[in-house]
């Protein structure tokens, strides 16, 4: 029975998503929007098995005397202070709250900082990609140059036909293959939520029968 | 009097004339359709306007087919002088009653000729009008067109070629796996990133290093994170069996919930229930670059020796695998994050590539039924193929003329 009710309602609601798709009818459709809800109603329960499972992690690193508990105090101390801030002070959405203040001036920046490291991860990427070492890396090398300077005006400066070549590179063999890719995505796809819907594939409850 | 004798008017008389005849000539030259418009009631405009225009005709009313009732369609012949260019706009009137009661419903700009009413009851009979709107804002009714009622529909029947499809695929992939279970033998081609996992679980166990397993910032709803954990259930197995450990950061609660799940049962199916670790599958952060920052830490302090990528990713894709490529990973990665792929490919070792993402399931556990459901997918992608090629040859034939513009017309979806 253990296995038995999760995949009985797996069956159900995968049958009744798919069917509900044919039929306009408000009956279904405003059931639909209910399920819907429903999941919404989930996700909020779920935070608070996210935030149970955080604070028990960097609990047992801090009781265990981990090495790298230096950060389980950080976290844990953000968590608290957040927490702190965003229930008990009026308004903690406002500018000039503390919630709001810790929240642009420490959060957002090192948010930021984050992301502007992908500009340097970028050059290295493709410092190693562009090593033209097989026929395939030449290639790229070929193309991404011919696109790189396409999208610039340095481009059309050293001749005109760059920018027509960036464009159908870009348009042509590159589109064919990104259609090709996703073709098979959308029926890999479908061919995962049909196994799951009918109990074929059943590692997503940790396998077994 | 006057000297002369002529009987005199007196001044005050002429100007109340006056006054009398401007009043009378702006009451007569106010457009009746005008006033009473203002007063939310249609009215025969066209009869009291100096100059007439062609009024819509041909003007019918159905219920809006595949929906969920409350509305109706409504499809009229433009008017004679749109041409012109003294139309306005069409403006819509409806009423419960054929003769009265008709209030304004909207309005659409000359070259348009249908109009969906919505908001309507359902099983209530309605009547329309439609009239042509000239800049002088007088209006040129149509004849009234009804009475319909809108009702809601059981079948989009809009949708009867997505129907037929997911019947075949589904039909294909019965069948492929039927065939498994009866003992046919099936072909699945080598893939290279999934035959490397087991020496890279060996490395990992050898070097005394974690496995960092990524599923990505997807919420349990992109069938990718489902993938991805039915991959997971696999490498845990492995794991379990080589005593390595597994390290499982989540992004989403939910998604945490059933790794957590997932992984304690795959170590005990392979008879190591006390292998399994709770706090090794925890819960870092929703936030796109926390995340990065969180996994990135865990990478530079744990040193793994192997990272799988597996799921949906979005800019922090590169982030994350340059940082496992410079701790000397060996790192496997797939995804249908088209955009990502090219990341993955310069800085992992392998990369699954879009479906294969989907298939590593079936191609690491070799159970025959999943293996027919490969198969089938591979039969329905052979069928995308062929009409592919056919769409391709009817309109490179459309396009020289040869057959007609429409003639696949019928196949469209439109739904």
């Amino acid at each position: 029975m253990r296995r038995q009710i999760p995949l009985m309602l797996c069956f159900i609601a995968g049958v009744f998503t798919a069917v509900q798709y044919f039929i306009p009818h408000p009956a279904i459709q405003d059931f639909q929007e209910r399920f819907l809800a429903w999941l919404m109603t989930l996700l909020a329960f779920a935070f608070l098995l996210g935030t149970v499972s955080l604070i028990r992690l960097h609990w047992h690193k801090i009781r265990n005397k981990a090495d790298d508990r230096g950060y389980s105090f950080v976290a844990l101390a953000g968590l608290l202070v957040m927490i702190g801030f965003g229930f008990f002070h009026p308004a903690h959405h406002s500018p000039g709250s503390p919630f709001n203040t810790l929240f642009q001036n420490v959060q957002v920046p090192i948010e930021a900082t984050m992301f502007s490291l992908l500009a340097f991860y970028i050059a290295s990427a493709a410092f190693r990609a562009f090593r033209a070492r097989t026929m395939e890396a030449t290639l790229l090398l070929v193309a991404a140059t011919i696109v790189m300077l396409g999208r610039v005006p340095l481009g059309e400066l050293i001749h005109e036909q760059i920018p027509i070549a960036t464009r159908w590179i870009l348009e042509v063999p590159n589109m064919a293959s990104k259609r090709g890719i996703m073709i098979g995505v959308g029926l890999g796809m479908m061919a995962t939520a049909l196994k799951i819907v009918l109990g074929i594939e059943r590692a997503w409850m940790g396998g077994g029968d | 009097m006057y000297a002369d004798g002529e009987r005199s008017i007196p001044s005050e008389s002429i100007r109340w004339a006056v006054v009398v005849v401007v009043a009378l000539a702006a009451l007569l030259s106010c457009p009746a359709a005008v006033c009473a418009q203002e007063e939310g009631e249609s009215t025969e405009g066209d009869t009291l306007a100096a100059v007439t225009y062609a009024p819509p005709t041909g003007l019918t009313s159905v219920d809006t087919p595949n929906d969920r009732g409350s509305a109706i369609t409504l499809s009229w012949e433009a008017s004679a002088d749109e041409t012109t260019g003294v139309i306005t706009s069409y403006e819509i009137y409806r009423s419960t009653h054929p003769d009265t009661g008709f209030a304004y419903a909207g309005k659409v700009p000359p070259g348009i000729t249908v109009y969906r009413d919505s908001g309507l009851e359902n099983d209530i009979e309605y009547y329309h009008r439609v009239a042509a709107a000239s800049a002088e804002t007088t209006l040129f009714f149509s004849a009234t067109v009804g009475p319909t009622t809108a009702f809601p529909q059981w079948f989009n029947s809009n949708r009867v070629n997505v129907l037929i499809g997911v019947i075949i695929f589904v039909s294909a992939i019965v069948y492929f796996v039927t065939s498994a279970r009866a003992g046919k033998e099936l072909f699945i081609r080598r893939l290279a990133g999934l035959d490397e996992l087991d020496n890279a679980v060996g490395r990992a166990t050898e070097m005394g290093k974690p496995i960092l397993y990524i599923t990505g910032l997807s919420g349990i709803s992109d069938v990718a994170t489902i993938a991805a954990i039915n991959i997971l259930g696999e490498v845990a197995k492995k794991t379990a069996e080589y005593n390595t450990r597994l390290i499982v950061p989540c992004a989403d609660p939910i998604v945490m919930a059933v790794e957590q799940e997932v992984v304690r049962e795959a170590y005990a199916e392979v008879g190591r229930p006390e292998g399994y670790n709770e706090d090794d599958v925890f819960y870092l952060t929703r936030s796109q670059f926390a995340y990065v920052a969180g996994v990135n830490g865990i990478m530079v302090r744990q040193r793994p020796a192997t990272i799988l990528y597996m799921g949906m990713f979005y800019a922090e894709s590169l982030v994350l695998a340059e940082t496992g490529s410079s701790v000397g990973s060996i790192q496997i990665a797939g995804t249908d994050a088209v955009t990502q792929l090219p990341f993955f490919i310069t800085s992992c070792d392998y990369t699954l590539i879009g479906e294969e993402l989907y298939a590593a399931s079936a191609y690491l556990s070799r159970e025959p039924v999943l293996l027919g459901g490969l198969k089938g997918q591979d039969t329905v992608k052979f069928i995308v193929g062929v009409l592919l090629i056919v769409g391709f040859i009817v309109a490179t034939l459309a396009a020289t003329n040869v057959i007609p513009a429409d003639f696949m017309a019928p196949l469209y979806v439109t739904g």
